[in-house]
């Protein structure tokens, strides 16, 4: 059965609708699949295979009744930075090692209710923090194209679980890329919505005003499915936007013929690889194909990015990683002493070195006699950054760009050095800094046949658009048709 | 040398809304450890805030009756710092962009002479939970957290330096609890913790503009303690000074047992506590709208009931302050003086035994045996001339006591003042007779032999008879 664990969410969908399949036996087939492949790829945190089996019966006995929808007895995995009440969630850190989830997040509530199945959590950088989810306690997840290669990250884990068929589809969480990025490099659909499209109640927070959930898939229609099941308004975030949410699967294929397509000049520079370079001069030539106008545009400011996100991004982190301290659940040292050394011992125990190391760049932009030189100032240029997109939006539709400036390195390649390792996300942060979406689409691969991914970003609320632009690579490029041979 | 005190006060106040600022948890005092609280006060991981709209009208209505100018746009902020009665490591507070800036209080001195002292700001922030030390539990090596308080809303309102004494801060902070308890926001109980002050002390040369180096004194939950720490506090820098040395910037514990202030950590080991706009919650504004309609909900505010009580009920100054320093004594006094021929009568017995009752028994007025109705009745009686004076402390304190009416208690004791001059007459004949020697020195320009007399026929009268009556037969009787 394992050509089961090769369909896409709505292939499975319709299957199920159909009767030639029940959850019961897809979720079963996941749950072997990952059995045999996933030791080798570590994708998965926690695989909850009790929970699954329960839930697919559920959802064939909710279909026996006559229930239908495009989730009913899919099973998916979920980032363990996402709440699943019950389930050990991790974060990727000894700290929540053996946190159980008190409470459902906004997303999983939704997609329980939906009928999903859950089939674990899948791994991430520690607290989301990295590009190659080698900052994982739980040990790094390995790209299913090169299993020595990195699958991107931080939402590494739910990347390789899609590209490797160990579920129909996955969501993961985005503050500089963390959803775009390891799409790209494990070549599947990764779409980061406009900030507020999806409530982050139960997302740990990493950088709260960056943070986004998202789906990660195996195609564009499934990435608009699963963003139908969690977008809307939550009266739980108070970032939350109260905007309608349309149905993203409508005019999916109604192509981009008179779309304008921008080239930001700033992102075609230095840097980037031979290969990835070539990809995206193809995927200009498809949109042009299929009648898109493409010009070149300009971001001014975003030479800035690395540097306003590495001061905002760890000052929020700073804080938000503060409740972990001992006290009240987590990881504790165990070294006894006072209160002073307790709260030493379990921070510097509890927590990875890159951690560590955005919690002390955070204390350190926020501190008394710093603060307008670090924070203050990288709020003006989010501004500026912002500013420049809203800008290039009045002269065209959407904006295209790679998603990395390479494909998957090696493993342990800059594991040890942090400021090459902050430049895998160069043509991810900005979408976070500005608040808009961005979606990552498989476009083409490499010499030596990795994949690579295109970036289109739109204005605020513009998920439909992004869809419809990526759906037209994704049929024109046939990447997808491609897999991983395991 | 003479110097002169600057103090300002910080105060915390405990909203008594429903639920806590930030989740729907109950406020209530007295559950059991962590029984009021849910993920968000827990601080657990991925939860979220949202601001309690009760809590921003209440924040809206302390700063309009303050005279505050409410801030167009707001934020919160986070205050970092690490505590295990602070669930998530930071407090949510509100620092550069507070609800309401620029308000006063007015305060009416000793010598009846009223006074401004300004209001910097009125924040919103949410309170931290609190830490029980295993001692009290059988393991002095542990402590515990109790969350039940974390997430309960405060306002924090903070003073100019305008104040120049103890008694002053004292009025300044009666008043504004007079101003919170009219408002209803706030239990305002400093036993209890939802009334919470801390002062800023420095001294200065007498007639010198610039400030002197400030001490802040924390710890002090009683009106007394405030006055007492704060006259402490004056002493020791003024002996501090006087003695050639200088006053540090430092917190200072007021340790009410001794009586003293004591130092509890100094400037450099001051927290930084990096404070940063809170993402989770944006920016917002509050309409004009908003703003008309809450000051339209508002009470009537001290100041405007005592100048009313002053004019309506032609109260002197005095009674009208005592009055209206509670909102529960004001309204006890209009509901008693309805139809009164002479409010002030009606006053001084609020003043006087109601106040002591409402003391002694721990109470609100409201809550006393003697209903505002009863009161009124027994002035009544007193008018018609039912009753005495003398007589009427004694159905008052029946009153407190039993909670019978007036009449009912006139009547079962039979109280009724005897203004019968037939039976009076009979009783002076009587004790003139008996008394010749008092007649004879009373006859021989001895006046204040009167008053034997009317004393002599009061008790064989049992106190009923009218006294003026009484003096009336007298010196006819007696110059006959």
């Amino acid at each position: 059965m394992s050509g089961l664990c090769a369909l896409t969410i709505h292939e499975l969908a319709d299957k199920l609708d159909k009767g030639e399949v029940t959850s019961e036996q897809a979720t079963r087939a996941y749950l072997n699949r990952i059995a045999s492949l996933d030791k080798s790829i570590n994708s998965y945190i926690t695989v909850d295979a009790g929970g699954a089996m329960t839930q697919a019966r559920e959802a064939d006995s909710r279909r026996a009744k006559g229930e239908r929808g495009p989730l009913l007895g899919v099973p998916l995995g979920i980032k363990d930075v996402l709440l699943a009440k019950g389930l050990r969630s991790t974060c990727g850190s000894k700290m929540l090692e053996n946190f159980i989830a008190p409470y459902d997040a906004f997303v999983t509530g939704k997609l329980r209710a939906a009928g999903a199945v859950t089939l674990g959590k899948t791994n991430m950088d520690e607290f989301a923090m990295g590009s190659s989810t080698e900052n994982s306690h739980f040990g790094s997840t390995k790209n299913p194209w090169d299993l020595t290669r990195i699958p991107g990250g931080s939402s590494g884990g739910s990347a390789a679980a899609v590209a490797a068929d160990l579920c129909a589809g996955s969501l993961g969480s985005d503050t500089g890329g963390s959803i775009r990025q390891p799409a790209s490099l494990c070549g599947v659909v990764g779409l980061k919505p406009t900030y507020g499209r999806v409530s982050r109640f139960g997302l740990v927070a990493f950088a709260s005003s960056l943070d986004q959930v998202g789906p990660m898939t195996k195609d564009t229609r499934d990435a608009a499915i699963l963003l139908n099941a969690i977008a809307g308004y939550d009266a739980a975030d108070s970032t939350s936007a109260n905007q309608p949410v349309p149905d993203y699967t409508q005019g999916l294929e109604d192509g981009v013929k008179g779309l304008r397509v921008g080239l930001p000049k700033e992102y075609f520079g230095a840097g980037m690889d031979d290969d990835t370079a070539a990809a995206l001069r193809a995927t200009v030539d498809m949109l042009k194909d299929a009648g898109a106008l493409v010009s070149e545009v300009s971001l001014p400011n975003t030479r800035y990015a690395v540097p306003t996100y590495y001061v905002l991004a760890p000052a929020e982190a700073s804080s938000n990683l503060a409740r972990y301290d001992g006290v009240k659940y987590g990881f504790r040292s165990p070294d006894g002493g006072g209160l002073l050394e307790m709260y030493q011992r379990t921070r510097h125990d509890g927590f990875g070195a890159e951690v560590k190391r955005r919690i002390m760049l955070g204390t350190y932009v926020l501190s008394s006699g710093y603060y307008d030189a670090y924070y203050l100032k990288a709020q003006k240029v989010r501004t500026l950054i912002r500013g420049d997109f809203l800008a290039a939006f009045k002269q065209v539709d959407v904006l295209l760009s790679p998603t990395s400036p390479t494909p998957a390195f090696p493993l342990g390649e800059k594991v040890d050095d942090p400021l090459t390792m902050y430049l895998c996300d160069i043509m991810t942060l900005n979408v976070n800094l500005a608040g808009i979406p961005g979606i990552s689409v498989p476009c083409g691969h490499s010499a030596g046949g990795l994949p690579i991914g295109a970036q289109f970003m739109g204005p605020f609320f513009s998920e439909g658009m992004l869809l419809r632009a990526a759906r037209v690579i994704e049929r024109a490029s046939g990447a997808m048709a491609r897999k991983p041979s395991l | 040398m003479e110097f002169e005190a600057v103090i300002g006060l910080e105060t915390h106040v405990q909203l008594s809304t429903k639920s806590k600022i930030f989740c729907g948890c109950s406020t209530a005092f007295g559950a059991p450890p962590n029984a009021n609280t849910c993920p968000v006060c827990l601080g657990m991981p991925g939860v979220l805030p949202v601001l309690n709209e009760d809590v921003l009208r209440r924040a809206v209505m302390v700063g309009l009756a303050t005279g505050c100018r409410i801030a167009e746009r707001t934020k919160f902020d986070r205050k970092n710092y690490f505590y295990p009665d602070l669930p998530k490591g930071y407090q949510i507070s509100q620092y550069d962009m507070p609800i309401a800036t620029g308000g006063a209080i007015t305060i009416t001195l000793a010598d009846g002479a009223e006074k401004v002292i300004g209001l910097t700001r009125v924040h919103m922030e949410e309170d931290a939970g609190k830490l029980i030390h295993g001692e009290n539990l059988g393991h002095p090596d542990s402590s515990y957290v109790d969350l039940n308080r974390a997430g309960v809303p405060l306002l924090e309102i903070v003073s100019e330096p305008d104040i120049r004494s103890a008694e002053e801060a004292k009025k300044y902070l009666e008043k504004l609890k007079a101003i919170l308890e009219y408002l209803d926001v706030s239990d305002c109980n400093m036993e209890e913790g939802s009334l919470r002050c801390d002062a800023n002390v420095s001294i200065r040369p007498k007639g010198q503009k610039e400030f002197g180096t400030r001490a802040e004194v924390k710890n002090m939950n009683s009106f007394r303690f405030l006055q007492r720490a704060i006259e402490f506090e004056i002493a020791r820098q003024t002996q501090v000074v006087t003695e050639g040395g200088r006053v540090i910037q430092e917190t200072r514990l007021y340790d009410s047992a001794r009586d003293v202030t004591v130092s509890m950590r100094g400037k450099e080991e001051a927290h930084d506590y990096r404070y940063f706009p809170e993402p989770d919650l944006p920016l917002f504004t509050a309409s004009q709208e908003y703003i008309a309609a809450v000051r339209a909900s508002l009470p009537e505010l001290p100041d405007d009931k005592r100048r009313r009580f002053e004019r309506d009920y032609s109260l002197p100054r005095y009674d009208a302050e005592v009055l209206t320093a509670s909102r529960a004594v004001a309204d006890y006094f209009e509901e008693a003086a309805k139809g009164a021929a002479n409010p002030k009568i009606i006053s001084n017995w609020v003043m006087g035994d109601i106040l002591r009752l409402v003391k002694e028994r721990n109470t609100a007025p409201q809550s006393l045996p003697v209903t505002p109705a009863m009161l009124r009745e027994m002035v009544t009686l007193m008018d018609e001339g039912v009753i005495s004076g003398k007589i009427a402390k004694t159905v008052f304190e029946e009153m407190a006591n039993t909670g019978k009416a007036p009449r009912a208690i006139v009547a079962e004791q039979g109280l009724t003042q005897i203004t019968d001059t037939s039976s009076i007459e009979a009783e002076v004949d009587k004790i003139i007779a008996a008394n010749p020697d008092q007649v004879a020195s009373f006859k021989a320009g001895k006046d204040k032999v009167l008053g034997w007399f009317v004393g002599q026929v009061m008790r064989a009268t049992k106190g009923k008879a009218s006294p003026d009556v009484v003096n009336e037969i007298l010196k006819q009787k007696l110059s006959a």
